[in-house]
């Protein structure tokens, strides 16, 4: 029988730490009148580096020295960016490398 | 989560009390004996990209009002994705449509956690390597902003200080470090990006 009141516990403390990361930033920067134009300025070029942290995000378990030495990624990415490039449909995309990701990591590596 | 003995109704509650797939995957290992402190810090390591998001959408959510404590709490990856791009069909109301996208991600993804608990515990499906849809959706918004942008700088910074940073901190710890680095270098080349052209676009 698992601790339910500690799971609970657990789950509103991780809420409230996820929840503070949405809402500080509005509470320090939303109340000015004019937000300071270096905030403006990162708000608009963050999102192009966000991306690139998320993909590594996503990516951080996957090791290049331990067989089967990132294969599975690099094939499965490719496929995903050769069908973006190709029809420019995300949801197409996400399908087809997810399929074959699936399909590598649990038929073939 | 099925396999730690917590049943769907837990998958549930968690995507609407944490909203947030990586912080609720986390969670998971924790619920049964992990540290609460622990838990926070991870939470906020984990959830810290957030931070990145809200700041970039503080400018567009201005004349929100009372709805702007919604559209931040459930400000999400799939979200954010979505209207940072600010192409928000024209003749359309774009504080109606960024509500309903929120909700309905919202939505969605909450009810993906309930039905996920329930398949999880009746199907014998192997689920390995779902999670590269993820992987999968941002590499996709990456390469579009990379067509749609002048100025790569941010694109291949994003990318390089948080590869880098991986490698040296571990795989645990290199997110803050990431953002600390990536703040500093767009605060110390924001002239030349801003003169490259690269913030017209976002």
């Amino acid at each position: 029988m698992p601790d339910y009141r500690h799971a609970l516990i657990i789950i509103i403390v991780m809420g409230a730490a996820t929840l503070a990361t949405r809402i500080l930033p509005v509470l320090i920067f939303g109340r000015n009148e004019r937000i300071p134009d270096l905030v403006l300025y990162l708000g608009r070029v963050v999102p192009f580096t966000a991306m690139g942290l998320l993909i590594v995000y996503c990516l951080k378990d996957v090791s290049v020295l331990q067989d089967p030495h990132a294969l599975p990624e690099v094939i499965a990415l490719a496929a995903v960016t050769v069908t973006y490039l190709w029809k420019k449909n995300p949801i197409f995309s996400v399908v087809m490398g997810t399929v074959l990701y699936m399909f590598l990591v649990q038929k073939v590596f | 989560m099925q396999k730690h003995g917590f049943g769907w109704i837990w998958s549930m509650v968690s995507g609407i009390i944490i909203f947030s797939g990586t912080v609720q995957f986390v969670s998971v290992s924790m619920l049964s004996g992990g540290a609460v402190i622990m838990a926070a810090l991870t939470a906020l390591m984990v959830a810290a990209r957030h931070i990145f998001f809200s700041i970039s959408m503080i400018g567009r959510y201005r004349e929100e009002g009372r709805r702007k404590w919604y559209l931040f709490y459930a400000l999400c990856d799939e979200t954010y994705a979505m209207l940072s791009r600010d192409d928000i069909p024209k003749g359309v109301n774009a504080s109606a449509y960024r509500m309903l996208v929120t909700l309905f991600d919202q939505s969605s993804w909450v009810l993906g956690s309930a039905l996920g608990g329930i398949a999880g515990s009746i199907l014998p499906f192997d689920s390995t390597g779902i999670d590269f849809a993820m992987t999968a959706l941002f590499t996709t918004v990456f390469i579009q902003q990379w067509i749609d942008s002048k100025c790569h700088i941010p694109a291949i910074l994003g990318i390089t200080a948080t590869l880098l940073c991986r490698i040296l901190f571990g795989r645990d710890l290199f997110l803050i470090p990431a953002m600390v680095i990536i703040l500093g270098v767009l605060i110390l080349m924001r002239e030349k990006i801003e003169a490259a052209g690269g913030e017209t676009d976002a």
